[in-house]
């Protein structure tokens, strides 16, 4: 618990008065997420499509093997990425990395700790090693970035050590629907925390499975305590826009710009839209002649096996 | 008077400048197109990515507008990212460089203190904020390893290997730190350049 109550937010940690070096606090980790707002974090699997992403503007790129609609296309089994791609894109670039492990995996984790990524994600893409426990993340110095469908499943995660949160939506799908329905889902969790009084918060608490002192700190923010981003779907300007106006921090693109037409020019016109993502007129200047969009999935078309969405507890 | 400050707001942590702009009575103003610098007393460029700032500044004609700001004297502060871009020089960028705005008479190495793995915090003595100590956050940090004869050293901290190196730095009205004030609950950095930017902004004759 000491380390819940712990949370940062505009950085409210007790410190020691000795001035010593301290690296892996949660301050640090979540700072990192902060750092990132406002941006977009690209999925690269070469290091030559990480140097496009950090040209157009990317705040940080995720390496992996394949993107997730490849993940998808060709089946099997989807695992941490070969270290030495990630040697390569951590030496290409100077925004932070980020890779992806097997949820529950923490041997994968130890292991992209090892290589010096920024931020691990334990990714419902990949397929999951251990169907009951997630990774334990205090347990590292790496900070971790977990998806989520709704507001429960967001404080778990934070309260297993997450350092920031994205909602799954339904990765390589290029179908923003998910997305849209999992941050609607925690923004109206946490106005419904609004005007509760404490009993209620326990009840709520039991309700949505989630660590009380975490909902009482959402009840008392008013916002999820962690940088929370967008992610699973998004696949133009618009896309993103649209998540930033439902009030998330950023955006994850997976397959949505190096399945598409023209990736150099669609990765820039998303970060641009992220920076303008109220202004209309700058969206429409920057959606303009993109080339083709990824090919999108219609979700009805998928059987519930096929949704990553739902792996994960 | 009322005191208006900037917020560069292209990417990264401006939110958090704001919230404490606002804690100190000032009214906060984000900046993202050119004519949202015209009025503005001060201007603080916050952490995050600095390419990706550089760059989407570069997109929408702010480098120039930004320099001419910088130049023309009115109070700027620059945070981790911030430092990075208002550096005349700046080493570690990515291949085909980054644009920098400049003015700042220093030399920053871009990740002096590596990798998250090495981000931390420590406690900094910064004369000028006075007692006790102040808590200060360093993600991915840049450092100063050179500076010019105008600029004034407000703190340091130790280096990877145990070497002194500067990490807070004011030339007139231009404050830089390699950290982020605007993580902790401490108000005592934004104070004083919100004290920069209002001696300053009394000290122009009004319609001159």
């Amino acid at each position: 618990m000491s380390e819940t109550n712990r949370l940062p937010v505009n950085g409210a940690n007790s410190h020691n008065s000795q001035n010593e070096v301290i690296t892996g606090s949660f301050a640090v980790k979540v700072g990192l997420a902060q750092m990132l707002k406002g941006g977009v974090i690209m999925d690269v699997v070469t290091a030559e499509q990480a140097r496009i992403a950090e040209e157009a503007g990317a705040c940080a790129v995720m390496a992996l093997e394949r993107v997730p609609a490849d993940i998808r296309k060709d089946g099997g089994v989807a695992r941490m990425s070969d270290p030495r791609k990630i040697k390569e894109i951590i030496a290409a670039v100077t925004i932070p990395v980020m890779a992806k492990a097997r949820i529950g995996h923490f041997v994968e984790a130890q292991i992209l700790q090892a290589l010096g990524v920024d931020y691990i994600d334990e990714s419902e893409v990949l397929t999951p090693a251990d169907e009951a426990h997630h990774i334990n993340k205090h347990k590292f110095t790496v900070p971790f970035v977990c998806g989520a469908r709704d507001l429960g499943e967001a404080l778990r995660r934070i309260g297993e050590g997450a350092a920031m949160i994205r909602t799954k939506g339904e990765a390589g799908t290029g179908n923003i629907v998910e997305a849209v329905r999992h941050a609607r889902a925690v923004n109206g969790a946490i106005r419904q925390l609004h005007g509760m009084d404490e009993d209620e918060l326990f009840a709520f608490a039991k309700e949505i499975r989630a660590p009380y002192p975490l909902v009482k700190l959402t009840a008392e923010l008013g916002r999820l305590p962690v940088v929370n981003f967008a992610a699973g779907g998004v696949a133009t300007p618009a896309d993103a826009a649209l998540m930033m106006q439902l009030g998330v921090d950023g955006v994850f693109v997976g397959s949505g710009i190096f399945k598409s037409g023209n990736p150099e020019k669609r990765a820039r016109a998303i970060v641009m839209a992220v920076t303008h993502y109220n202004d209309p007129q700058i969206l429409a200047e920057i959606s303009e002649d993109l080339g083709e969009p990824m090919v999108g999935i219609n979700l009805d078309t998928l059987s519930e096996a096929e949704k990553m969405a739902a792996r994960g507890w | 008077m009322n005191t208006t400050i900037g917020v560069l707001a292209l990417q990264g942590a401006f939110l958090e400048h704001e919230t404490m702009l606002r804690q100190l009575g000032v009214r906060p103003v984000e900046v993202r197109k050119p004519e949202q610098l015209t009025g503005l007393d001060g201007l603080i460029i916050p952490g995050g990515e600095s390419t990706t700032m550089g760059l989407v500044a570069e997109r929408w004609g702010l480098v120039a507008p930004l320099k001419a700001w910088v130049q023309s004297g009115k109070p700027t502060w620059g945070t981790c990212a911030g430092m990075i871009l208002l550096a005349e020089r700046a080493i570690g960028q990515k291949a085909g460089g980054q644009p920098l705005i400049g003015g700042l008479d220093v030399t920053v190495n871009r990740n002096y203190f590596g990798r998250q793995a090495d981000s931390f915090e420590t406690l900094l003595h910064v004369p000028v904020l006075g007692e006790p100590p102040i808590r200060a956050v360093f993600i991915r940090a840049p450092a100063i390893v050179e500076i010019g004869a105008g600029v004034d050293v407000l703190a340091t901290t130790a280096g990877r290997a145990g070497e002194e190196v500067i990490v807070a730095v004011q030339q007139g009205n231009l404050l830089a730190t390699a950290f982020h004030p605007e993580l902790t609950n401490d108000l005592r950095w934004h104070a004083y350049f919100v004290s920069q930017v209002t001696h300053h902004a009394s000290s122009i004759v009004p319609g001159a």
